[in-house]
């Protein structure tokens, strides 16, 4: 723990118009963690991801990645410090095709994946690179978020609920990729849903609720503190 | 003398040209109207203006400079570009995120304003303004004669068209523009500079109505008032079109010229209104315009 934090959160609050939305987030990221945040519906994961990309401006507190502040960014800025989004609803555009795309993100660093590496890890978005982005299947857009991001050379990658409406396979398959990513020394914070996808790739947890962060442990005791979930979750 | 339906073939053929070099500048126009609609979502009502500006800046530029025809093709454009660039930096940006009507009262009130001042400072009157010497005189095509001038504009037109075209369909930059199109906010989260992507469309749409204007200039003389004339059957195209859409606005453009020019030969009395009874056609038929996606 003498590490500072790679991504360092400190009393975030944040709002929707005049609708106060998070009240005083705290979380810390070490390089090459994985960290997933969990809490139901409206307990403030995706505003937290939002909130740290600058999407959601209305936004005190401290936010560092690499100890860089990230607050008083314009929100162009924010992707140059190394930071790469997958948003909840992927955001594959309809009006490029698959290539044009995964090229969309202008490079953060040049320590990102190949074109041709990331067709290799995804052979299906090869397949379909002439393709309208918008006419692949659920699980190909969700290769297609991750797959860009990766070609920027993001140091950290923030990925809002990846697995949400895929099939089991599918979830398997993004499992492997986030494995692989990790071993790669990617940062990664990650909202998900689904406990057992998440016990395989997470290092830590935290818990929400309420737009504050209740709780933080590590992986290895979600099984043992599974009761207490279900109760904070409701699942 | 041959005829077609009746009509004298010269006759039709004329006005098809006519109806050509009308729907060139109709498609110039409302593809710039389209781009800046589909990036910035504002109705530009200066692009009449703009297209005005371009013709002025060419008369100007001969009368004040002795700057001619070529040189004046890059440079009005250029001119009319910045003065775009500086309107969208200080003012339209203001308005992004209200109400549309927002966007559209400011830039009707600076086309009333840029009209204004040129009839002001021109008067009414439309000025000559020549036409290059190397483009004077007419070709005998066999089937009929066409003065060289209107031919450029009709090649020049579609080159303008097919470039921008390209700009958009095959370039990064155009990739861009599309992706902000659909989820600016998006495309800003992964690194790129979307205020100025929007500054450099905003000055690209109007660089484009200048170019249409100093391409207009030998045609339809110079005169305060030559875009208001035109920009409303622009509007019109643009919605037959499909708001936003590229390839829409450039086909409809010529599409409707030619049908234009046809009304005037077979039903001249219905020419001044054919397009806007194909425009509540299709809003009735396809409110989203031709190639207009639903949203």
């Amino acid at each position: 723990m003498s590490n500072p934090p790679f991504l360092e959160v400190r009393g975030l609050n944040a709002w929707y118009g005049e609708s106060h939305v998070l009240h005083g987030v705290d979380l810390d990221i070490r390089e090459g963690e994985t960290v997933t945040l969990l809490g139901r519906n409206g307990a403030g994961k995706t505003t937290t991801l939002r909130a740290i990309m600058g999407i959601l401006r209305r936004r005190e507190g401290v936010i560092r990645l690499r100890g860089k502040d990230l607050l008083g960014l314009p929100l162009h800025r924010v992707a140059q410090t190394g930071i790469g989004y997958v948003p909840e609803e992927r955001g594959i555009f309809a009006s490029l095709n698959v290539a044009e795309n995964l090229m969309l993100p202008p490079n953060v660093s040049d320590s990102g994946m190949s074109v041709d590496e990331i067709y290799t890890l995804f052979p299906n978005l090869h397949e379909r690179r002439t393709s309208q982005g918008t006419k692949l299947s659920g699980g190909e857009q969700q290769m297609l978020a991750i797959a860009r991001i990766l070609r920027t050379g993001a140091k950290i990658i923030l990925l809002d609920e990846p697995t949400e409406g895929l099939a089991p396979v599918i979830v398997q398959r993004i499992g492997d990729v986030l494995v692989a990513l990790k071993k790669r020394g990617m940062t990664i914070l990650l909202v998900e849903q689904n406990f057992r996808f998440a016990r395989k790739v997470a290092d830590r947890f935290y818990l929400m609720e309420d737009g504050r962060m209740v709780n933080t442990f590590p992986g290895h005791e979600l099984d043992a503190r599974m009761d207490e979930l279900h109760e904070v979750l409701g699942v | 003398m041959s005829t077609i339906f009746g009509i004298p073939a010269p006759a039709l053929y004329g006005q098809i040209l006519i109806g050509l070099i009308n729907g060139s500048f109709y498609a110039m126009l409302s593809l710039g109207l389209a781009v800046i609609f589909g990036l910035l979502r504002v109705i530009n009502f200066t692009h009449g203006a703009q297209y005005m500006l371009g013709a002025f800046a060419a008369y100007l530029l001969l009368t004040y400079a002795g700057i001619g025809y070529w040189p004046a093709l890059v440079l009005a454009p250029l001119l009319v570009g910045v003065v775009a660039v500086l309107i969208e930096r200080f003012m339209l940006r203001r308005l992004y995120g209200l109400d549309p009507l927002y966007g559209l009262l400011l830039t009707f009130g600076l086309a009333l304003i840029f009209e204004g001042a040129f009839r002001h400072w021109f008067g009414a009157a439309g000025k000559p303004y020549a036409p290059p010497a190397q483009l004077t005189g007419a070709l005998n095509l066999g089937f009929m004669f066409m003065p060289i001038y209107r031919g450029w504009v009709v090649v020049a037109s579609l080159f303008v068209c097919l470039g921008t075209w390209l700009l958009i369909e095959k370039t990064r930059l155009g990739a861009y523009l599309r992706a902000a199109t659909e989820n600016a906010t998006l495309v800003q989260a992964f690194g790129v500079n979307v205020p100025l992507l929007l500054t450099l469309t905003y000055g690209l749409g109007a660089a484009l109505a200048a170019l249409a204007g100093v391409l207009a200039a030998p045609i339809y003389q110079v005169s305060p008032l030559m875009g208001t004339n035109l920009i409303i059957i622009v509007f019109a195209v643009v919605v037959v079109g499909g708001m936003g859409s590229i390839l829409g606005a450039i086909v409809t453009g010529y599409v409707l010229g030619v049908l234009e020019g046809l009304t005037k030969v077979f039903y001249p009395e219905a020419s001044s209104i054919v397009i806007f009874v194909i425009m509540a056609i299709v809003l009735l038929v396809r409110p989203a315009g031709l190639f207009g996606r639903e949203e």
